[in-house]
């Protein structure tokens, strides 16, 4: 639509009843989950997408100078486990749902925590799922 | 904790009222209200340290209406934030602890974008990522601008007279707005501008209506609600360009900026840009050490020897070019010749592109913001700041400069022996244009969770305020920690402004119950108390 969007539109596409990751996300591509993954994996993959991949995501190699591809949390992770355990979160084989629950309510080094206005319980319970998901596979198959 | 003066059973009564006009679930207590923290405050875990009592979260501006009826009921001080994500001002914690913070993030409407008129209204609690996803997802030919970290809210940021760093005026935030809606203490809801007209059509594109303009109040201070704001955008442009220009000596400083401010008052250099000197900024080593512990700094002649020695030009500042590609190639080659006044001035290409751009290419950009794409990877480059005890936030101390190279070159002295003397890792600040006519001279301070080292850090910061001041270098912002000290500065004719600002106050808001002591502006019942 390129002429004026007017309120009712607006509101139609972004009702209170739509997900809050679906509203408001700090990415600047559309999220998007895997088919593959249960509906629960599935909504924490985009509610990934949409609060923590833009500082937990893969960098892109040969980015120009500047700070915009680069992502804080890899960098972090990177410089503590120095490659002994995997620096982008969606790599992990360790977290636990728990874990993961933590340093999103209490924030870690100068990652601040976020509040359920932010993400809810709920996006994050999906959230959680989602990157406890090979764990949950690696002890399946032990 | 239970707001100061207010009763257990009032805050009860008022909770309940909240519940009631919002839904339980969108009223926060216990460690929900701990979330409000400000996670870089420079108080983490003292006693000084500014906490919410409980929080409430709108929907809608009804909503906003019946809460701030609530809290007149009861006397219960309310503090508004709008993505809360003002970390290094004082993030969505409260500057009165024990009040209960109003936070707006659920209103996160795009309420209209106009690709033919160029503008946006939005509610508070929409980020950058949002709008600017809003309008790539629909090909509009339109550009947001976007602050460093893209989490934050438009209106929030432009409130605090935040800035980005595309062409002026849409880099300047609270200049870009036209139209705000404001929900007052009694509960009315106001609309500046043509918005006061039922039916205008121009609300977001003539910014005065009729009679004063009242905007400029509701920035910095705590006299309404703002509920719905509209910004001005760009149209994208055909293309853009950068180039740099670097200068050999210590003193080419006060040509450089002289040139740089003509083109800028002239319109023909209107992008962000920074001046950074690969002496200043670059690695220390002892000698530069020597040269900075001399009480004048070092003289010029000095560090022309220093420069020469290490093969490096002293200072440079890369240029960003916007619009039709024919007159980008000509406003290039029309600057470096006015540079070229400057012996032995150099220049470089940088970057072009040509809009807009492919997902594949926007990934490989690294200085997005420049092009109004929102990105968080600022984060990054403060890691870079991490030692013992390990860094947990920072703080922006941000003084106001003219275009000046002197003043560039005695600020520099100045904060550099204040740095020293506070026993805080030296640094020197980066000079950068994001308002008019003026720059910002930008030190971080790191923050952490040793008391010690905070105290440390807050004694040189408040001290940085003052010396600032003493040279006529005010700060325009500042963490919530320190906006009595740096309003105390603004002191002409014994605070005349200040105290005008009261008289707004008491007016507008009789009771207290908005953002108590933000930038300075209490309640007359907390004048004395203060925090």
């Amino acid at each position: 639509m390129k002429a004026a969007l007017c309120v009712a539109a607006a509101v139609a596409v972004l009702g209170p009843s739509v997900p809050l990751a679906q509203l408001s996300s700090w990415t600047i591509f559309t999220p998007l989950a895997q088919a593959s993954f249960p509906p629960l994996v599935r909504r924490g993959e985009v509610a990934y997408q949409a609060r923590c991949q833009l500082c937990h995501g893969r960098e892109v190699a040969h980015a120009t100078l500047g700070y915009g591809g680069r992502m804080a949390g890899t960098e972090a992770l990177q410089a503590k486990y120095r490659g002994s355990k995997p620096a982008v979160l969606e790599d992990r084989t360790d977290l636990t749902a728990a874990m993961v629950k933590y340093y999103v309510r209490h924030g870690v080094g100068i990652m601040p925590f976020l509040r359920k206005t932010e993400l809810s319980d709920a996006d994050l319970d999906a959230i959680a799922a989602y990157l406890s998901r090979n764990r949950t596979r690696v002890h399946e198959q032990e | 904790m239970t707001p100061p003066g207010v009763s257990d059973g009032d805050f009860a009564r008022a909770l309940g009222a909240f519940r009631e006009a919002v839904g339980a679930q969108w009223v926060f207590t216990g460690e929900d209200a701990d979330l409000y923290r400000d996670a870089y405050s420079p108080l983490w875990g003292e006693p000084g340290e500014r906490r919410a009592s409980a929080a409430v979260a709108p929907d809608r501006v009804e909503q906003v209406q019946q809460i701030v009826r609530i809290a007149s009921t009861y006397r219960i001080p309310l503090y508004t934030i709008s993505t809360g994500r003002n970390l290094a001002y004082g993030g969505s914690a409260p500057v009165y602890s024990g009040s209960v913070v109003l936070d707006l993030k659920r209103m996160n409407r795009i309420l209209e974008v106009s690709e033919r008129n160029a503008y946006a209204l939005v509610e508070p609690g929409v980020s950058y990522f949002d709008l600017y996803r809003y309008i790539r997802e629909r090909n509009l030919k339109l550009w947001i601008d976007t602050p460093d970290p893209g989490w934050g809210s438009p209106v929030g940021n432009a409130l605090d007279h935040g800035a980005g760093y595309t062409p002026l005026p849409f880099r300047d935030h609270f200049d870009a707005h036209c139209g705000m809606e404001v929900v007052l203490a009694s509960g009315e809801i106001v609309r500046t501008g043509m918005g006061a007209l039922p039916g205008a059509r121009t609300w977001q594109q003539f910014k005065y209506g009729i009679g004063p303009y009242l905007d400029g109040i509701f920035s910095q201070s705590n006299f309404g609600v703002v509920t719905k704001m509209g910004f001005w955008l760009y149209p994208q442009p055909e293309a853009f360009r950068a180039g740099t220009v670097r200068v050999p000596r210590h003193d080419d400083i006060i040509a450089l900026v002289d040139i740089l401010a003509n083109l800028m008052y002239s319109g023909i250099v209107n992008c962000h840009l920074g001046i950074a000197s690969p002496i200043f900024n670059g690695p220390p080593d002892a000698e530069r050490d020597a040269l900075i512990a001399r009480p004048d700094g070092g003289g010029a002649a000095d560090w022309d020897r220093y420069a020469a020695a290490r093969g490096r030009h002293f200072w440079e500042t890369e240029l960003h070019f916007y619009g039709p590609a024919k007159l980008l190639d000509a406003q290039w080659s029309y600057v470096k010749e006015r540079f070229a006044a400057i012996p032995a001035a150099r220049f470089s290409d940088g970057p072009s592109y040509r809009f807009p751009l492919s997902d594949d290419e926007i990934a490989k950009i690294g200085d997005r913001v420049s092009l109004g794409i929102p990105s968080l990877g600022i984060y990054a480059g403060l890691l870079a700041g991490s030692g013992e005890p390990p860094t947990t936030g920072h703080m922006d101390f941000s003084p106001i400069l003219p275009m000046s190279g002197e003043a560039i070159l005695e600020a520099h002295r100045v904060f550099t022996h204040a740095l020293r003397a506070g026993d805080i890792a030296p640094q020197y600040g980066v000079v950068q244009s994001f308002h008019w006519r003026s720059f910002i001279l930008f030190y971080g301070f790191p923050v952490t969770h040793d008391a010690e080292t905070n105290r440390k850090v807050r004694a040189t910061y408040a001290r940085m305020i003052e010396l600032a001041a003493q040279h006529g270098w005010g700060v325009y912002r500042t963490h919530a920690a320190f906006q009595d000290t740096a309003v105390e500065t603004y002191s002409f004719d014994d605070h005349a402004l200040h105290r005008l600002h009261e008289t707004l106050k008491d007016a507008i808001d009789p009771m207290g119950i908005l953002s108590a002591g933000r930038y300075g502006i209490w309640p007359e019942h907390l004048r004395e108390k203060k925090a």
